[in-house]
């Protein structure tokens, strides 16, 4: 009861003091509201922000991982890309090498090929160097041939000359004409002349080779006889009309042989025969041919000439007893109906009917 | 009178005439009595003596109307208005062969004037005549029938038809394989003379085999039969491409190219002449003459020959360049541009200048390199001066512009294009700018070579209408160059200096 009576006398005390303190506390009511407030906001905001840094930490670790993760994919696209390109270009480069090679190859073969062209042109080059050789040589040839010619026609046209003039030799009392006393030398002429063979009276010609037979009656052939005193019309020549005249006889063959022509021939082959045959012994060839070879002979010389054994004597031979009670071979054989109706006709025009 | 006597009158008769009819045959063969025989009426006279009874009287005046007939064309119209023509005939087919070759001798005399003498000796039925004296054994009658035969068939296509429908061609060709020369060389001229007019009677030659004989005679040494065997192989060859290549067929080459050095110079001329007409048909021809060393051989004629017979020569370098620019280069490595060029040198006709002209457009038309090869052998100077000469025939004119111009659309050599800036006209200016403006942007040697020559200099006063065609390649000539050396050259740059040293105030 004491804290009671002590507690009432306090009272007014309290009372006041519970005024002072109110109004105290009315007074910094609102400055200690505020810096409650002001306290509490600033734990709620730090409280806030944790919670907010914490959430951040959590979003950007999860970006974190995310964007690696995307990343890296994308990197193995790129990765993938790169190499694809990698072998793309590696693919262009030889395929350029490969059209080039066959572009070369295509245009060379089928279009223009340079070094063709070239190696033709340089063959066409030596081929024409070879020919106009071998045309200048036949043309040297050839001139060479002609000059020969002329060259030879002229000797001997001198050397006619040279025998008609044949009088006009030196002699050892009087010098020629061609051999000057005054000249050291004799002239060409004079040579030729010592060389010459004077021209003789007008020789046989040699006969055309004909036989001995017909011999009598071909006719002489050195003279042509004068036909007219006045020459002939001009255009026929005069050997043209000896030939003509003087044809040759060209007799058929069966009047050409002589009538012993058989006797001779085989006379010439028996001639003929004895001087080429050096050999009397005929020479043979070889008996065995083939040595393996047995040789076979006929059954006519191998068989002894002997009867044969079958059973009968001869070949056509009867046993007459073992015919005995058969009947003989029929010898005529059944006829056959084909030629029946043979002449038989349907009518009576052919009168078989 | 007794009868020895008036036997007599009429040997002395007999002789009169044999000595009157021999004596005028002998008169005939000199020109100069021909006029007066002409002028004493020996025509009438000799007309009867054709039908005289005795032989020789008969051969002998047929000579005489021959030889007579063959000196001029008014003694052969004669010969057919005095009705001879028929009387020949006739005997043609009857009498003995000396008088078969003398009427076969004025046949010819007359035929040979013109083709309406030679209509009117076909008019008389002296084919079937000749023909059947064709096939007669003695050589002298076919060679005076086949002689005849050619010079009718020589005039025009007609005559030359109805020879050959008389059935003439495969009898030459027999007369052709016969061993006498004369009849050899003949029967070649008459079919020579058929093939030329037309390709079907060519053909009809070829049907009968006559290219296989002609083949085998070329290497014949006889020049006159080798002049005549040439000639129909050529007159063949020159219709159609099939013939050509039948007679190539036959293996004439590579003989025929040592005829290119036969003495005869006719021989030769027909030889290039029968290669000319192979090759201008076609590539593959030609190309068969180049493989056979036909263009060495011909360039090589060509050195050693002068005048008229270098034509064909020339026409089938032509003709074997135009092809194709390999054969062209084939010719050009043959050594034929300095050839042809020494041929339009020397040469003075104006013909033969066209052809070698054309001859050069052909091998420089093709490629740079075929332009450069003729453009060495300095012969742009040559063309021009014939293309400006107004002497020359217009021919010629036209063919050397067209040269000029083929050749130098290609042409890259600047040294030989040069000379020319100074002295062409302006449509052959045109080209040689041209090819100046495509060949200096690229080569820095040839600028500079360019200006100091002069070409520069002389490019700025060429005056051209703006727009044009020159103008265009000056502007690409100029610029190659810096202005200033541009400036420097163009006309009237001089006084522009000169100007600017009055207007200049030192300071």
């Amino acid at each position: 009861m004491a804290t009671l009576v002590k507690l009432y006398s306090q009272l007014e005390q309290i009372k006041e003091q519970y005024f002072i303190r109110n109004r105290i506390a009315e007074e910094h009511r609102k400055r200690e509201n505020q810096a409650a407030v002001k306290i509490q906001s600033w734990f709620r905001g730090c409280q806030v922000r944790g919670y907010l840094s914490h959430l951040h930490k959590n979003a950007t670790s999860i970006q974190k991982i995310w964007r690696g993760f995307i990343a890296r994919k994308l990197f193995r696209h790129r990765l993938k890309a790169a190499y694809f390109i990698m072998k793309i270009h590696f693919y262009k480069k030889m395929a350029v090498k490969i059209q080039k090679r066959w572009r070369g190859y295509y245009v060379r073969k089928y279009i223009h090929n340079y070094y063709a062209r070239k190696r033709y042109l340089e063959g066409l080059t030596r081929k024409n160097n070879q020919i106009r050789r071998d045309l200048e040589e036949f043309a040297e040839l050839q001139r060479r041939e002609r000059e020969r010619i002329t060259l030879e026609k002229e000797e001997r046209e001198k050397n006619i000359q040279a025998q008609r003039l044949h009088f006009l030799l030196s002699t050892k009392q009087c010098p020629g004409v061609y051999n000057s006393p005054f000249k050291t030398e004799p002239d060409e002429m004079e040579l030729r002349l010592r060389r010459v063979k004077p021209r003789s009276a007008p020789k046989e010609r040699k006969t055309p080779k004909i036989p001995p037979d017909l011999f009598n009656l071909t006719p002489n052939r050195d003279r042509l006889p004068p036909i007219h005193q006045k020459p002939q019309g001009p255009f026929r020549s005069s050997l043209e009309v000896q030939q003509q005249r003087y044809r040759p006889l060209e007799p058929s063959l069966r009047v050409a042989t002589s009538i012993t022509a058989l006797e001779e021939a085989r006379e010439e082959l028996r001639r003929q025969e004895w001087r080429t045959r050096v050999i009397d012994q005929p020479f043979l060839p070889f008996l065995n041919a083939s040595p393996k070879k047995r040789y076979e002979g006929l059954m006519h010389t191998s068989t002894p000439f002997e009867q044969v054994g079958y059973g009968i004597k001869h070949f056509r031979e009867e046993q007459k007893e073992d015919l005995q009670g058969k009947k003989p071979f029929k010898t005529v054989f059944t006829t056959c109906h084909i030629f029946d109706k043979f002449g038989r006709l349907y009518s009576n025009a052919g009168n078989i009917v | 009178m007794s009868q020895r006597q008036v036997l007599q009158v009429f040997e002395q008769y007999q002789k009169a005439r044999t000595q009157f009819v021999q004596t005028v045959a002998d008169l005939a063969t000199r020109p100069q009595n021909i006029e007066t025989l002409q002028h004493a009426g020996v025509m009438s006279l000799l007309r009867p003596l054709l039908l005289d009874a005795v032989p020789t009287i008969q051969q002998t005046a047929a000579l005489a109307l021959g030889r007579l007939a063959n000196y001029n064309d008014d003694l052969a119209e004669a010969v057919v208005k005095g009705d001879i023509l028929p009387q020949l005939v006739y005997s043609l087919a009857e009498q003995n062969r000396f008088y078969k070759k003398a009427a076969a001798f004025v046949l010819r005399a007359v035929a040979k004037h013109s083709p309406e003498l030679a209509q009117a000796v076909v008019d008389c039925g002296a084919l079937d005549a000749l023909v059947i004296s064709l096939e007669e054994f003695d050589p002298g009658v076919k060679e005076a029938a086949a002689w005849a035969l050619g010079y009718i068939a020589r005039h025009n296509e007609q005559l030359a038809q109805a020879v050959v429908d008389a059935g003439v061609a495969p009898l030459l060709v027999l007369c052709i394989q016969e061993p006498e020369i004369a009849l050899k060389r003949v029967a070649a001229s008459s079919l020579s003379d058929i093939a030329k007019h037309s390709p079907e009677l060519a053909h009809t030659v070829v049907e009968t085999g006559a290219i296989a004989h002609l083949a085998q005679m070329i290497l014949n040494p006889d020049s006159k039969l080798k002049r005549q065997v040439f000639s129909a192989l050529g007159q063949i060859a020159k219709h159609s491409v099939d013939l050509a290549e039948m007679v190539v067929e036959a293996e004439i080459f590579p003989a025929a190219l040592a005829s290119l050095k036969d003495p005869d110079e006719y021989v030769r001329k027909n030889v290039t002449t029968l290669i000319r007409e192979i090759t201008k048909h076609s590539p593959e021809l030609a190309q068969i003459i180049v493989h056979v060393g036909g263009v060495a051989a011909v360039i090589d004629y060509l050195g050693e020959s002068k005048g008229n017979v270098r034509l064909p020569g020339i026409m089938m370098l032509g003709y074997v360049a135009a092809h194709s620019e390999n054969l062209a280069m084939a010719v050009i490595v043959s050594k034929g541009v300095p050839q042809l060029a020494i041929c339009l040198e020397e040469e003075r006709e104006d013909h033969i200048k066209a052809a070698t002209a054309w001859a050069f457009g052909q091998i420089g038309r093709h490629t740079p390199e075929h332009a450069r090869a003729v453009a060495v052998a300095n012969v742009f100077p040559k063309l021009l001066h014939l293309y400006l000469n107004t002497q020359n025939s217009e021919d010629l004119q036209v063919k050397a512009k067209k040269a000029l111009k083929s050749i130098l659309q290609k042409c890259t050599y600047l040294p030989a294009l040069e000379p020319l800036l100074y002295e062409a006209p302006s449509n052959i200016l045109k080209h040689v700018i041209c090819q100046f403006s495509k060949v200096l942007p690229h080569d820095s040697k040839a600028r500079r070579l360019f200006v100091t020559s002069g070409g520069l200099k002389k490019v700025q006063e060429i005056k051209a209408e703006p727009g044009s065609a020159i103008q265009e390649y000056i502007d690409a000539i100029n610029s190659c160059y810096p202005e200033e050396i541009v400036r420097y050259y163009s006309p009237g740059y001089s006084e522009a200096l000169l100007e600017r040293i009055d207007n200049y105030q030192p300071v």
